[in-house]
């Protein structure tokens, strides 16, 4: 049993080249990809049991011992194939600067302060609904090199396996109505404004948690539909 | 219509988040350390064939070393096996996943040790010769690329169906070359863009 992956909802990512984020300019590929078939090599997949993972890493405000400062928040959705069937045991890794839009990498040293109760990474696996949950706090916008006055907004990495290697997704998670939005290169790389919403959480009343948290809803679709008997002989 | 979400580049910051334990030193003192869930090191106790060592430099358009890369890769056992439900076969060495993730360190070098994969079926039945799947993530990159990395001491690369369709000269990009001198110690060396550019597939 493998899957077939449609190679069309791929024109929904954003191109190699993107001059518009300059580091894209001498980091993509100039020639065509290669066009060959899917075999076992790509139809298979690293899965990542909850042996993975441990206790709290799931919840980025106990990893010290104190509470991290800014807005606590939670951010929780589906994992989902491209039929929108739960992908379960699913490894869903997350990173992200502090309330201040500092990262505690060394290469980061603009001038927001570090939170000593804040790392910024957290880890989980979802459940068999395809369900995950972190608790984190806010991350803040942050400048960066790329042009004159150049802000992220405000946004979560997040790091998703599938059903194979295929299906693996490295993306961002924004914030519903950040102001800047129009002039981040790298939430525009993606042309499509229905496919940029799709990495735009949605705020959710519903799950804000009373005198606590405000939740987030962030849903990832990742590559793989029906599932077909697959042959070794049958590609 | 597919409701897909679209890929977002790595950014320079994902390792303490993907690789804390990598090899670039984003964290002099080690204090924000926690355990790795992916190791550069494949190698398990249970794990049969022959251990190898890759390791290589990734190049940027001007040739200059990737420093902020996260190189990933996926490859079945001595035997030919991948370690993944999907694929609908007996793990014959249980422990072993296949699976590791290296960063680039401030030279642009990543590294793996592992072990030689068996030959995989291909399309029509047809064996493929050893290779690992390689996936490259980095910051200036939109998304990954994948490319694959073949043995240069295997006979069967000159039948691999896969390696047949790339074009003659650029098949060198996707050999991993054997270190003289050194026990089973390979260089696979990554160019992302330029005249020399690594074959990546569109898969
Ligand atoms: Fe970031």
């Amino acid at each position: 049993m493998s899957l077939i992956y449609p190679k069309k909802s791929l024109e929904a990512y954003p191109k190699h080249l993107s001059p518009g984020y300059k580091s894209t300019v001498k980091r993509s590929p100039s020639k065509p990809l290669m066009i060959v078939p899917h075999t076992l090599s790509e139809l298979t997949g690293p899965v990542y049991g909850h042996d993975a993972v441990q206790e709290n890493d799931n919840d980025l405000t106990k990893q010290h011992k104190g509470e991290p400062l800014g807005e606590r928040i939670v951010v929780h959705g589906h994992v989902l194939d491209e039929d929108k069937r739960p992908v379960p045991n699913a490894l869903v890794e997350l990173w992200q600067a502090n309330a201040c839009g500092r990262y505690v990498h060394n290469v980061d040293q603009h001038p927001a302060p570090l939170d000593p109760n804040f790392t910024g990474a957290g880890r989980t696996v979802t459940d068999a609904k395809g369900y995950y949950k972190f608790i984190t706090v806010k991350p803040g916008a942050y400048p960066w090199g790329n042009h004159h006055n150049a802000w992220r907004p405000n946004h979560i990495h997040f790091s998703v396996f599938g059903h194979s290697f295929l299906s693996r997704l490295v993306t961002q998670m924004y914030f519903p109505g950040d102001y800047l939005f129009p002039y981040d290169p790298i939430f525009n790389s993606v042309l499509d404004e229905k496919a940029r919403a799709r990495m735009i959480s949605t705020f959710d009343l519903e799950n804000t948690v009373p005198d606590w948290a405000l939740a987030f809803r962030f849903d990832i679709v990742l590559r793989g539909r029906e599932a077909t008997p697959l042959d070794n002989d049958e590609h | 219509m597919s409701e897909i979400t679209p890929s977002q580049t790595v950014g320079p910051f994902f390792a303490y988040g993907l690789t804390p334990k990598g090899r670039c030193d984003w964290d002099p003192n080690g204090s924000y350390s926690w355990k790795n869930t992916v190791e550069s090191n494949l190698v398990t106790p249970d794990a049969s064939g022959t251990r190898i060592h890759i390791e290589g430099t990734v190049f940027d358009g001007d040739g200059k070393p990737i420093n902020d890369c996260m190189i990933e890769i996926w490859q079945a056992d001595s035997q030919g096996r991948y370690a993944s439900p999907g694929a609908n076969r007996a793990l014959p060495n249980t422990k072993f996943k296949g699976f590791g993730r290296s960063a680039t360190d401030k030279a642009g070098v990543y590294a793996f040790d592992t072990i030689k994969p068996g030959s995989v079926a291909g399309p029509g039945g047809k064996p493929q010769a050893p290779h690992i799947v390689v996936c490259i993530f980095s910051r200036g990159m939109l998304r990954q690329v994948y490319t694959r990395l073949y043995f240069d001491d295997e006979p069967g690369n000159a039948s691999d169906p896969i390696l047949n369709m790339v074009p003659a000269d650029r098949r060198g990009t996707l050999i991993a070359h054997k270190q003289p001198g050194a026990d089973n110690q390979y260089r696979f060396d990554i160019r992302v863009q330029g005249g020399d550019e690594t074959v990546f597939f569109d898969i």
